[in-house]
């Protein structure tokens, strides 16, 4: 009654990185309840992600099957609805990323139950689970108790780290539900851009915002996100910046758009509205550039330098590729 | 096609958030409401959608105070066919509780579509429309931001992690929407005017008690005060050793 489930999330035969985060936040939860881990993914060609999993969760169930290739919300739903009946799972936890945020909804409403979106803690003290999660777009933080059982909580990505092992090793359990009568169907997916990093999944996130004058000035932007080598910094952007149709919404930052916690978070000729703070203020370390001294953003940033970006950021790219160069 | 839109009424996005003395709430006095950023696209979508087919109705319900007719006439104003109140002076911030009081009220009459914002932009839950898909019997896409309608069958775009996706949709639908769908009107005086004499009806919310009981609403912590390592381009090494010897991220 005590076992933790956690959905995980297998894109083109990959595992997503925010599942093995989720991984850890059910091995913390076990080891309180005394129950297990059980991953379940779902999909076609999930043989290696099996294996990852199996690395770390004690028990790794698979819907591997051809018809399941492509996500559908409704059909995913109903395997996660009977897998957590099937092991009486206690708690189900999934990342806080476009497929956690579609389906997990969808399971909470099938169990009758309670979910707590984009939290960024978990726990069980005294037969009860706790969430906390930031609201009014982290302006706040709330801490809820469930009263509905099994708990359920989607999991913001960057803020546990990725389980590595504590997985029994055995082989998963494959199982082949029926997925008919679906309602939605996910016919194609359109890369935008090569081997871009996801902004949520980006370790360093280089945003530029309307200090930087015109649209093609965003090059030096995406130059410094480039400097740090392939798949580790993504490009973003301020309100203003994607309403003046500089840059597309999947860029902005902020109260309309993502909320992000990278690593590292270079502001770049962005003032510091309170829309933008709120999607970024959790970012382990922040890096402000902005020619007026007074700018709001100094307030959040933990280094700052005053002056021209068309100046610094040249410098930075520089220093940041020297650096990098060296590994 | 009969579309109903649900809309939230939450604290204008500028809103410095302050905790009110329960600790459980945030203090209202002197925030500005306004409808859900999110909920205008939802909004604009039905009354496009109406327009297209030239036929059926869009009503929009809300829960919320009393107030929030005021959100619920600036729809009226600008082309939605009928309102409905759903009363209560509870902060719904519990998607679970909020699902079951909108389910028993749409569930009264018949509809083949559902629209929402993506999120409303208090409790951020981003949860109420695949749960009211689940609680309908509907299909449903989230987070779209491109949407056509052909033959009773939606094609949605949505943004995933660093890819598109394409996705088909069968009525009766629950689409929520995002940021680019398309450009919201505003309400006109011809709007205005004609807006007091459409049905509005108002009722009490059939809303459970929470399953997510709040224990305390704080303020973030506060980051630590940063420091302006210098002026232009000689500040740049600054930077580097910084950040390669204090934070150790580079």
């Amino acid at each position: 009654m005590s076992n933790i489930l956690v959905v995980a999330e297998v894109r083109a035969g990959k595992l997503k990185r925010p599942s093995l985060e989720a991984i850890t936040a059910a091995q913390q939860l076990a080891a309180k309840t005394g129950g297990k881990v059980i991953a379940l993914a779902i999909g076609s060609f999930l043989d290696a992600a099996g294996k990852e999993l199996a690395a770390t969760a004690h028990e790794v169930v698979l819907a591997d099957t051809p018809e399941f290739a492509a996500f559908s919300g409704d059909a995913y739903a109903r395997v996660v609805t009977e897998q957590v009946k099937a092991h009486a799972a206690s708690a189900v936890l999934m990342a806080h990323t476009a497929m956690g945020k579609d389906l997990l909804p969808r399971v909470a409403a099938h169990l009758d139950t309670g979910l707590i979106t984009d939290a960024v803690e978990v726990t069980y003290e005294g037969g009860k689970f706790s969430a906390q999660k930031p609201v009014f777009a982290g302006k706040a933080m709330l801490k809820v108790n469930a009263t509905r059982q099994p708990f359920m909580a989607t999991l913001r990505p960057n803020n546990f780290t990725a389980a590595t092992s504590g997985g029994a090793g055995q082989s998963p359990q494959k199982i082949s539900p029926a997925a008919n009568d679906l309602m939605s169907v996910v016919k194609e997916i359109l890369a935008s851009g090569s081997d871009k990093v996801p902004l949520q999944e980006a370790k360093v996130i280089v945003a530029g915002g309307r200090g930087l004058k015109e649209p093609q000035h965003f090059k030096l932007i995406e130059d410094l996100a480039a400097a740090f080598g392939p798949s580790v910094a993504a490009v973003a952007a301020t309100r203003a910046v994607v309403d003046a149709g500089w840059r597309p919404h999947s860029e902005q930052v902020g109260q309309t758009g993502k909320v992000v916690s990278s690593t590292l978070y270079f502001a770049i000729g962005i003032s510091g509205a309170i829309q933008h703070l709120a999607g970024m203020r959790t970012a382990r370390t922040i890096v402000a550039i902005n020619k007026d001294a007074d700018a709001p953003i100094f307030k959040v940033a933990d280094y700052g330098i005053v002056g021209d970006a068309f100046e610094i950021v040249p410098a930075l790219i520089a220093a940041v590729k020297a650096v990098t160069a060296n590994h | 096609m009969e579309i109903v839109v649900c809309i939230k009424r939450v604290p204008a996005t500028d809103t410095a958030i302050k905790i009110a003395a329960d600790g459980k709430s945030i203090e209202t006095q002197g925030v500005t409401f306004e409808l859900n950023a999110y909920d205008e696209f939802a909004l604009e979508q039905a009354l496009r959608i109406k327009e297209q087919l030239n036929a059926g109705s869009v009503t929009v319900v809300t829960v919320g105070p009393k107030e929030a007719q005021k959100q619920l006439q600036d729809a009226l104003a600008r082309g939605a066919d009928k309102a409905v109140l759903l009363l209560t002076n509870e902060w719904v911030h519990d998607s679970w509780a909020c699902s079951h009081a909108l389910a028993a009220h749409i569930n009264k009459s018949k509809y083949d579509l559902l629209l929402c914002g993506r999120q409303a932009m208090d409790a951020d839950n981003n949860q109420l429309p695949s749960r009211l898909a689940a609680l309908l019997g509907f299909g449903c896409v989230t987070e779209v931001s491109k949407l056509s309608l052909a033959n009773g069958v939606f094609t949605a775009e949505r943004d995933i992690e660093g890819a598109r996706e394409v996705i088909e949709c069968k009525t009766p639908a629950v689409i929520s929407c995002n940021k680019g769908l398309n450009e919201p009107r505003y309400a006109n005086l011809k709007g205005i005017m004609a807006a007091k004499k459409k049905p509005y009806e108002e009722s009490p919310a059939a809303l459970p008690t929470s399953a997510m009981a709040i224990e305390s609403l704080t303020l973030p912590p506060a980051r630590k005060a940063g420091r302006i390592l210098g002026t232009g381009a000689a500040a740049v090494p600054a930077l580097i050793a910084a950040l390669r010897n204090e934070v150790k991220v580079l």
